[in-house]
């Protein structure tokens, strides 16, 4: 299986080809981006260089256009995907049906990857991508279980790539109306899940305190690992109680499980963290690496070091073995 | 690792105007070094970012679209767009990118406040610019440099290895 691996910057791209992956993926540093963060992404120079950094070490290049185009200013999603497809990259990952179109028809020859943002996690929606689009690989959502997604490998015409690592992202995604509830701004419009515009953070006594626009996403007591300060891992009253509602803030890791993904027929593992440190990218894909490369027993001692590094410093495997309440 | 007690004490007793001049000579170094450095600041390049180191008795404010930089005696009421708050050699670590600031920030050794755009354009720009302070800093001594990039070295590999933490200590939720 193939190892997909984030990169926010040229530095961490770097990283993440000398530690061995497969393919390398990435942004603009433009709406087009679902990681559209201050500060984050490439240029098209960048990404040219990187790109051609990349091939001279066998990796391959995949370029997220994943946000979908707003009424009017589509010049913008067709002029990121023309400078991918001119400086080389390997594939685009699309989420607006669209775009997918335009790439589709203009450029019938570039490989097509549909982002998880497309929200396809059925085989009917799936085999429409691959038949309007020519998709040839899906990105599925961190919410479908290793069964679901044996029965889905069986029943579409396209390679499949599974989130295997980091972030936790546990709504249907492209669909997520949380983040625009509370700012306004969502990652599927434009490119931010919880924007840092409308973040604060405080400190209270001995408390961290997050704060969304006018939420209050989390009270943190001091000692205790924090998270992010999305809605979906905040932690509310609710009635009697005080709780995470959604889910706590945790992150992914399904390493442990990857004779199971194989054998449901994922064709690559995907991590999570475009908007991580070049220090994170580095230890990441140098530990995963490692790991596909290790007998399963030997496995869990190796990737048991990356939690201090994973949001509220705990893993889950989520969805994929369905067990929380 | 914390700077100990007893080698942060003489910074209460050195002049402000000096180690104010010691930090713009290193920023000047390395903003010479890394001339790309703040290009991806945009719109927050003339803000006020401030470092507080927790185990020394200074704060440093910097605007990095004057490559300002002022340094103030805790303790302060710093005035600043945003604060950021971590043991010296954390901070040194993450402006060469060998720490991941989300990690840091998870295990509550890194503290931010304020507006976390900047902050967070900071981290990437930072992140994306490939400084060694090793490298940067130890031409500024001169015929000493040689010795000045083996202490540097030294010093930094001892730090980065105490923040290395132990596996085991965080947990799988399920």
């Amino acid at each position: 299986m193939e190892l997909i691996c984030p990169a926010g910057t040229p530095a961490a791209f770097h990283e993440a080809v000398d530690a061995g992956a497969d393919a390398v993926y990435c942004g603009f540093r433009d709406e087009t981006n679902a990681r559209n963060f201050p500060g984050l992404n490439f240029s098209r120079e960048e990404l040219k260089q990187s790109i051609a950094y990349a091939k001279s070490r066998g990796t391959q290049t995949f370029v997220a256009l994943n946000t979908f185009m707003r009424a009017g200013a589509e010049e913008i999603w067709y002029k990121g995907a023309a400078d991918a497809v001119a400086s080389g990259a390997d594939a685009l990952i699309l989420a607006d049906f669209g775009l997918m179109a335009h790439v589709a028809e203009r450029y019938p020859q570039q490989r097509l990857h549909v982002s998880v943002q497309a929200s396809a996690s059925n085989p009917d929606a799936i085999n429409f991508l691959v038949d309007a689009f020519n998709a040839q690989r899906v990105v599925l959502p961190r919410t479908l279980t290793i069964a679901d997604i044996a029965r889905i490998g069986k029943n579409i015409r396209c390679e499949m790539e599974v989130f295997v690592f980091g972030g936790l992202c546990v709504m249907a995604e492209g669909r997520c109306s949380l983040s625009s509830y509370a700012t306004g701004k969502s990652p599927n419009m434009n490119g931010v899940c919880s924007p840092a515009s409308h973040v604060r953070y405080r400190k209270d006594g001995g408390e961290l305190v997050s704060e969304l626009g006018e939420f209050t996403i989390n009270r943190f007591p001091a000692g205790e690992a924090a998270g992010y300060p999305t809605l979906c891992k905040g932690r509310f009253d609710i009635a009697d109680s005080n709780g995470y509602a959604f889910e706590d803030p945790v992150s992914l890791d399904v390493m442990g499980e990857l004779e199971a993904l194989k054998a449901a027929g994922v064709k690559a593992l995907k991590i999570e963290g475009r908007q991580r440190g070049k220090a994170y990218v580095a230890e990441v894909v140098s530990t995963m690496k490692a790991a596909l490369n290790s007998p399963p027993e030997r496995r869990a001692p190796l990737l048991a070091r990356l939690r201090s590094m994973s949001e509220g410093q705990k893993t889950t495997s989520g969805a994929y073995e369905k067990r929380w309440r | 690792m914390q700077i100990p007690p007893i080698l942060s004490a003489p910074l209460h007793m050195i002049p402000i105007p000096l180690i104010e001049r010691i930090c713009r000579l290193m920023f000047g170094r390395i903003a010479k070094a890394h001339p790309g450095l703040f290009e991806r600041l945009d719109e927050h390049r003339e803000k006020r970012f401030a470092f507080l180191p927790t185990d020394l008795p200074l704060a440093f404010v910097v605007v990095p679209g004057r490559q300002e930089i002022s340094v103030l005696r805790k303790p302060v009421d710093v005035v600043a767009d945003c604060v950021t708050e971590a043991p010296l050699f954390l901070l040194l670590a993450l402006m060469e990118g060998r720490c991941d600031a989300d990690a840091l920030f998870f295990s509550r050794d890194l503290s931010v406040t304020g507006d976390m755009e900047a902050m967070l354009a900071m981290r990437n720009a930072l992140d994306a610019s490939n400084i060694d302070l090793q490298k940067d800093l130890a031409k500024l001594a001169g015929p000493f440099a040689p010795i000045a990039r083996r202490v540097i070295g030294e010093v930094r590999d001892r730090a980065l290895k105490d923040q290395m933490r132990p596996a085991g200590e965080a947990a799988a939720w399920n």
